[in-house]
């Protein structure tokens, strides 16, 4: 019993963590079809943000939470600076965003390079995350459960947005169908780029987050980049219930299977598993139903 | 003037579709559009609204040339599209589909416009939950006019409002239309295959074909024989 919580946990830890990292590629991949290579670098720049907060504010805690905010600022920035200068002139040219976003995340991987070099460095995390809570005779790093706290706090408030406000809506039905928003009277390419400096945001976010799961270097986004894709991919283009409920399956699996094998082994079972459910789905689990072709 | 459209040359890549067509539609105005497929009446709408932008000449609206403005901009100066083919954003419910129209109205405005709009397609009223979608093509075409009515248009460009949809609401939607144009402070573009329909509702018409003027003049069921002959050439 207590290996089956131990491993509940480490997969719902795991999938928090995929879920931060693939929530914003859900908006920018999923709803405006931007194939964006340097997303994992608008963690890292996340990531960074958090170790420079943390050098000026001094008190851990209080650098977390100011890092959360500042944060998703800065990764907002950054994309929107790749949207307005890059993505705008690719409309529905996809594999064109793929080329120039991966080499955006190589010109970004090494100016971290030559801002805080290449060695791995490291952000304190907060004395009140240190140890852990006893659930069950389980014991759950706070620092893990603080994660899954932070994902399901994005998850809501973007659902939110996207349901309840004008801007939600704007957003839904600029992804839906470009030539009828603009007809109806909404801005296009102003919804596109709030879209993305809040996908971008959430990058931002989930990267001061992985700075209490260990060191953080130049390369920390490549870790996630592929994950982040597949989440998205196997929950259902365009689909945020979809997203959420593959990073959580997807977590699930991976610690279930490393619980009796290795990570590599289970790394690669989720690869397989993955495959073979979009070949039986190529839709991906959560997938809408219209009479029109709109 | 309202609408005036001069010397429009447009089409899509370098195939030229409308070759140097001009029409006003003054304030309050109806005038109707009319040819076979083909002729390039959906394209000349969408250089209207500005989905396509013209190889030469203007489009101006109440004097002003908005040939270089986005479809957006032409929309908060008035100008109201419904497209062909009963658009609607499907995975939205109508109610929002409504409501982000809305929206972007001055507070209070939004939601009397919504409410007058509902007025001329009450059928609308008990589907408002509903995915847009999963209505049909009638009740998505009468979404569709109440959602370009909610911008609080000056014009109004119709493409093809009845085609396509079952008989039943065909009468609906061409009652809204001649209630709309009859009201008169609303100019209207109308894009019609119905020949009686279109000479109904409109002041003047213009027949396309192969992207000109082939015919035009003033309105009034007894020109439908005219009419009919210009298309038929």
């Amino acid at each position: 019993m207590d290996a089956l919580f131990s491993q509940l946990f480490a997969g719902l830890s795991l999938g928090s963590v995929l879920l931060l990292a693939a929530l914003g590629l859900a908006l920018t991949f999923g709803q405006m079809g931007v194939i964006n290579m340097a997303h994992g670098e608008l963690m890292m720049a996340g990531a960074y943000t958090a170790y420079v907060v943390q050098g000026v504010v001094g008190d851990a805690g209080v650098s977390l939470l100011v890092s959360l905010v500042i944060g998703f600022l800065v990764g907002g920035l950054i994309g929107l600076l790749l949207e307005v200068t890059l993505l705008s002139r690719m409309h529905r040219r996809p594999l064109d965003t793929l080329l120039v976003t991966w080499g955006v995340a190589l010109v970004l991987q090494q100016l971290a390079r030559d801002v805080f070099g290449a060695p791995n460095v490291d952000v304190r995390a907060p004395q009140w995350l240190s140890g852990a809570v006893q659930v069950f005779g389980i014991g759950m790093p706070k620092t893990r459960l603080f994660i899954l706290l932070v994902a399901i706090v994005c998850v809501t408030a973007l659902a939110l947005v996207l349901r309840l406000t004008p801007l939600g809506r704007q957003i839904r039905a600029t992804v839906q169908n470009r030539d009828l928003a603009e007809t109806t009277g909404i801005s296009t390419r102003a919804t596109d780029r709030l879209t993305f400096f809040i996908g971008s945001g959430v990058a931002g976010v989930a990267g001061v987050t992985l700075t209490l799961l260990g060191s953080i270097g130049p390369t920390l986004g490549t870790a996630y980049i592929v994950d982040a894709f597949l989440v998205v991919v196997a929950g259902g283009i365009g689909q945020l219930k979809g997203t959420v409920i593959a990073a959580f399956a997807l977590g699930l699996l991976q610690a279930s299977i490393e619980y009796s094998t290795t990570t590599s082994i289970a790394k690669v079972l989720v690869f397989v598993a993955i495959v073979a459910f979009l070949q039986a789905r190529p839709q991906g689990l959560v997938a809408m139903r219209t009479r029109s072709l709109a | 003037m309202m609408l005036e459209l001069s010397e429009v040359h447009v089409g899509y890549g370098r195939t030229s579709v409308v070759h140097g067509v001009s029409l006003t539609v003054p304030a309050g105005g109806v005038v109707a559009v009319m040819g076979h497929n083909g002729a390039g009446k959906t394209t000349l709408l969408r250089a209207a609204v500005g989905l396509l932008r013209p190889q030469s000449g203007a489009v101006r609206l109440d004097g002003q040339d908005v040939t270089r403005l986005r479809p957006h901009q032409r929309v908060r100066r008035g100008l109201a599209y419904v497209a062909q083919g009963q658009q609607a954003f499907g995975q939205l419910t109508a109610r929002e589909n409504l409501q982000l129209v809305a929206d972007a109205q001055p507070r209070g405005v939004g939601a009397a416009r919504t409410d007058e709009a509902l007025d001329l397609f009450p059928a609308l009223r008990g589907l408002l939950g509903r995915r847009a979608g999963l209505l049909s093509g009638g009740q998505r075409q009468q979404l569709a006019i109440a959602r370009a009515l909610i911008t609080g248009p000056r014009v109004l460009l119709l493409d093809e409002p009845t085609e396509g949809i079952q008989p039943s609401v065909v009468a609906e939607i061409e009652d809204a239309v001649l209630a709309l144009t009859r009201a008169g402070d609303l100019a209207v573009l109308l894009v019609e295959q119905h020949v009686g329909f279109a000479l109904s509702a409109a002041a003047r018409y213009v027949v396309l074909e192969s992207g000109r003027v082939r015919d035009e003049g003033t309105g009034g069921a007894e020109k439908e024989e005219q009419v009919r002959a210009a298309m038929a050439l």
